[in-house]
C-alpha cells in the first residue's frame, strides 16, 4: 500500500495529476446545474466515444473499395463473429447521437445558455452540429448500397447547381466524372479521419469553454443578464452555492451515460444491423433511393418545393441557418434566459420541432412518389368493378395498365402523386375527364399520343362510374347539352382526337 | 531550414535564464534568429502545403473526360422500343467494380434515327424507370415524370431527360459519355 502511494505521489510530481483534476472534473459548478435538463451535454460526447470504438473495430474488417465495400458488409453481417452486432451498435449510437444531440441544443437554447458570456461555447456547438451530420451523412456512404450510392448522385446533383463552379465541385466531390472508387475513398477519409480529428478538436475548444466560462445556472424568471453584472453574479452563485463537478453533480450525467449505453446495447440487440440493401450496382434501376431519417426532412423539402425556389432554398437555407445559429449568442447574448419571459424562444422550438417532424413524417411516407408497381401488384378493388358495362370494364383495365394507379389510388391503393379517384365521376363531367387524360396538366403527363380514341372513351367511361352510391354524374351547368348520354355527346363534340 | 529552426528552440529551452540578460544587451542576433525562423519555417510550410492542397484538389481542376463508348450492335435495339444499355465507362480504376456499369435509356426511332438518355432524373440524378405502356419515364424520388422522347412531363425536374450525343458506326451505336451528368455538365 505505502508502495502504491509512493508511486501516486510520483506520478502527481511529475504529471501534476491533483491540479489538473482540480482544474477540470473538480471544478465547481452552480449547484442548480446539478439537473436532468443538464445531461444531454455529457450524452452526445458519450455517443460520439461509443462511435469511435466501435468505428474501429468495424475498419478491421470494412473494405473502403467500390468492388470490395458492399461484400466486406455481408461478411461482417454473417460471418464475422459480432460483426452484425458492431454494425448495429455503430448504427444506433449514431441515432442515438443525433437525437440526444438535438435534445441538448434544445435546452441550451430554451435555457438561455447561449447567451453572454458563453457566445463561444454555442458557436463550437453549432459546428459541432454541423460536424455531426457530416458524419451521419458520409457514414451512410461507408454503408455502400443502392441508398449510398444514388445518395451520392443526389449529393453531386445539389452541388452540380452552384452558379460557376458547380461542376468544378461535382468533380472534387466524386474524385473523378463518375460514382465510383475515389468517390468511397474520399469519402471514408472524411468519415473517419478528418471528421472525427476535427470533432475531437472542437470538443476540446468546448469542454475548455464549459472550464472557463462555466456552466449556464438554472435560469430563474425575473434574473435577466448584464454584461456588466454578470460575471460577478456568477462569481456570487458558485460562492454561495457551488459544488465540486466530481462528485455532486455528475450522478445524473453517470445514470443518464447507463441509460443511453443500455439504449444502445438494446436496439442494436432488438432492431439489428441497418442493411445494407441492394449491392451498388448503378445498372439495377429498380431503386427507390431514401436517405437515413436524418435527412429525410431535406429529402421530402426538394420534393415538395415549386420549381422556382429550389435553388434559393438548396442554398439559402443551409448559408442563412448557419448564419442565424452562429449570429444567435450576439444578437440576442443579453437579458432574461428562463424561457417563461422568452414566449418567443419557446414558439421557435415548437414551430421548428413540428417543420422538421412533419417533413420527416413525408419524407417516410413520400406520398409525391409514384408507386412503381402499383399497377402490377395491387389489382382494381371488386366494388370497383361491380355491375360495370363491358365498355367500363375494358376502361377499368385501360386505367390498370397504362399505369395511372401509379400515382392514384382507388380503394386506398396506389399512388398519391395525384389525387384519389374513388369519387371522380362526381367531381369531374366526362368531357373534363377526356380532357384531362388527353392533355394531362396540373402536373399530369397528357396521354393523348399513349391512347387511342376508344382507349379514352373506355376509360372515361370507367371513371365515370366512380361516385358514392346513389350521387350523379359530374354536371355541367353552362353548357347542358355536354350532359347529354356518351354516345351523342360524342356526336356533337367529336372531342376525341385522331390517333396518328 | 527546420533544423535551424529547432536550433533555435533549443538554445531558448537549455539557455533560457543567461540568454535573458544577453538579450538586453543584444537584441538584434535574437529578434534576427526570430524573424529568419519565422520566415523559413512559412516558406517550408507554404512548401509543404502545394503539393497537400494540389492532391487532394486535383478533382476540381480536371476538365471533362468524355469519349466514344460502344453500346452494342444495332440490332440489339428494334425500331419503336425503348431499352435499357449499359456500358462500361472509359475512365476507371480497377477497384472500381460495378459502380463503373453506366446504364442509359436507348430509343430507337426508325433508322439510324435514336435518342439515349442519361438515366439520371434531371431534378437529383435518380434513376429514372421506363413504363412502355403508358410510355414514361417515372423517376422514384420526388415523382419527376418525362415523356419518352424525354422531355419533361410532371414533377420537380427543371428540364427534360439530359441527352447524350450519339453515332452509328460499324454497325453499331456509340455515345459520347464518361461523365455523370449534372445540370452544370450535361452530357
Amino acid at each position: 500500500m505505502e508502495r502504491l502511494r509512493k508511486a501516486a505521489v510520483w506520478l502527481d510530481d511529475r504529471l501534476h495529476l491533483t491540479a489538473l483534476y482540480a482544474s477540470t472534473a473538480g471544478h465547481e459548478v452552480p449547484a442548480s446545474s446539478g439537473s436532468w435538463f443538464y445531461v444531454f451535454g455529457s450524452g452526445t460526447l458519450l455517443c460520439f466515444v461509443i462511435q469511435v470504438l466501435t468505428g474501429i473495430c468495424l475498419a478491421f474488417v470494412y473494405v473502403p473499395s467500390t468492388n470490395e465495400a458492399w461484400t466486406s458488409l455481408q461478411y461482417l453481417n454473417h460471418t464475422q463473429f459480432l460483426g452484425w452486432y458492431l454494425r448495429a451498435v455503430h448504427n444506433w449510437g449514431a441515432n442515438f447521437m443525433v437525437a440526444i444531440m438535438t435534445l441538448h441544443m434544445i435546452q441550451v437554447f430554451l435555457f438561455g445558455a447561449y447567451k453572454y458570456p458563453r457566445e463561444l461555447t454555442w458557436i463550437t456547438g453549432v459546428f459541432l452540429l454541423f460536424l455531426t451530420l457530416g458524419l451521419s451523412f458520409t457514414g451512410e456512404i461507408m454503408r455502400f448500397d443502392q441508398n449510398a450510392y444514388w445518395g451520392l448522385g443526389i449529393g453531386a446533383e445539389i452541388l452540380g447547381r452552384v452558379p460557376g463552379i458547380g461542376a468544378g465541385l461535382v468533380h472534387l466531390m466524386l474524385a473523378g466524372p463518375i460514382i465510383a472508387g475515389e468517390t468511397l475513398s474520399r469519402f471514408f477519409t472524411l468519415h473517419v479521419f478528418i471528421l472525427p480529428g476535427l470533432v475531437m478538436a472542437v470538443v476540446a475548444v468546448h469542454l475548455r469553454l464549459v472550464l472557463t466560462k462555466g456552466i449556464n445556472e438554472y435560469p430563474r424568471p425575473g434574473h435577466p443578464v448584464h454584461k456588466a453584472t454578470y460575471d460577478a453574479e456568477y462569481a456570487d452563485i458558485l460562492r454561495k452555492e457551488g459544488v465540486p463537478f466530481v462528485p455532486y453533480a455528475i450522478g445524473k450525467d453517470l445514470i443518464f451515460a447507463a441509460i443511453v449505453i443500455v439504449g444502445i446495447l438494446g436496439c442494436a440487440l432488438i432492431f439489428g444491423p441497418n442493411g445494407p440493401s441492394a449491392p451498388p450496382d448503378p445498372t439495377i434501376v429498380q431503386a427507390s433511393p431514401r436517405p437515413d431519417f436524418y435527412f429525410l426532412w431535406i429529402f421530402a423539402g426538394l420534393a415538395l418545393l415549386p420549381g422556382w425556389m429550389e435553388a434559393w432554398i438548396m442554398f439559402g437555407v443551409p448559408l442563412i441557418s448557419f448564419i442565424v445559429l452562429i449570429m444567435l449568442p450576439f444578437w440576442s447574448g443579453t437579458g432574461e434566459k428562463s424561457v417563461r419571459r422568452r414566449p418567443i424562444a419557446a414558439l421557435v422550438v415548437i414551430t421548428a420541432v413540428l417543420v422538421f417532424g412533419l417533413l420527416t413524417y413525408e419524407g417516410q411516407t413520400t406520398p409525391w412518389s409514384p408507386h412503381m408497381s402499383a399497377w402490377s401488384a395491387d389489382p382494381t378493388p371488386v366494388q370497383f368493378l361491380q355491375g360495370r358495362t363491358p365498355l367500363e370494364m375494358r376502361g377499368a383495365v385501360v386505367f390498370q395498365n397504362k399505369q395511372c394507379r401509379n400515382c392514384h389510388q382507388l380503394g386506398g391503393v396506389g399512388g398519391q402523386r395525384g389525387p384519389a379517384l374513388d369519387t371522380v365521376g362526381e367531381r369531374l363531367t366526362r368531357l373534363e375527364l377526356v380532357r384531362q387524360v388527353i392533355q394531362g396538366g396540373g402536373n399530369m403527363p397528357a396521354y393523348g399520343k399513349k391512347l387511342t380514341p376508344a382507349e379514352v372513351d373506355a376509360v372515361v367511361s370507367f371513371m365515370q362510374t366512380l361516385r358514392r352510391k346513389g350521387v350523379p354524374p359530374a354536371q355541367n351547368s353552362t353548357t347542358p347539352e355536354n350532359n347529354l348520354p356518351r354516345d351523342l355527346a360524342l356526336n356533337r363534340n367529336s372531342g376525341l382526337p385522331v390517333k396518328q | 531550414m527546420s533544423e535551424e529552426n529547432r536550433e533555435v528552440v533549443q538554445h531558448k529551452d537549455i539557455h533560457s535564464a543567461p540568454e535573458q540578460k544577453q538579450a538586453a544587451a543584444d537584441p538584434t542576433r535574437r529578434d534576427m534568429l526570430f524573424h529568419l525562423g519565422v520566415g523559413l519555417t512559412t516558406a517550408a510550410t507554404v512548401l509543404l502545403a502545394i503539393p497537400l492542397v494540389g492532391f487532394v484538389c486535383s478533382g476540381f481542376l480536371v476538365g471533362r473526360v468524355n469519349a466514344w463508348i460502344s453500346l452494342g450492335p444495332l440490332e440489339a435495339f428494334p425500331e419503336n422500343t425503348t431499352r435499357l444499355a449499359t456500358y462500361r465507362n472509359p475512365f476507371t480504376r480497377p477497384w472500381d467494380g460495378q459502380t463503373a456499369n453506366i446504364p442509359c435509356w436507348v430509343r430507337r426511332l426508325t433508322g439510324n434515327h435514336f435518342q439515349v438518355f442519361a438515366i439520371n432524373c434531371a431534378h437529383l440524378g435518380c434513376p429514372v424507370r421506363w413504363f412502355p405502356e403508358s410510355g414514361l419515364f417515372m423517376c422514384p424520388c420526388h415523382g419527376g415524370v418525362y415523356y419518352e422522347d424525354g422531355s419533361r412531363a410532371a414533377g420537380p425536374p427543371p428540364r427534360g431527360l439530359f441527352e447524350y450525343r450519339y453515332k452509328v458506326d460499324n454497325g453499331q451505336l456509340w455515345v459520347w459519355g464518361g461523365e455523370m451528368p449534372t445540370l452544370a455538365n450535361p452530357v
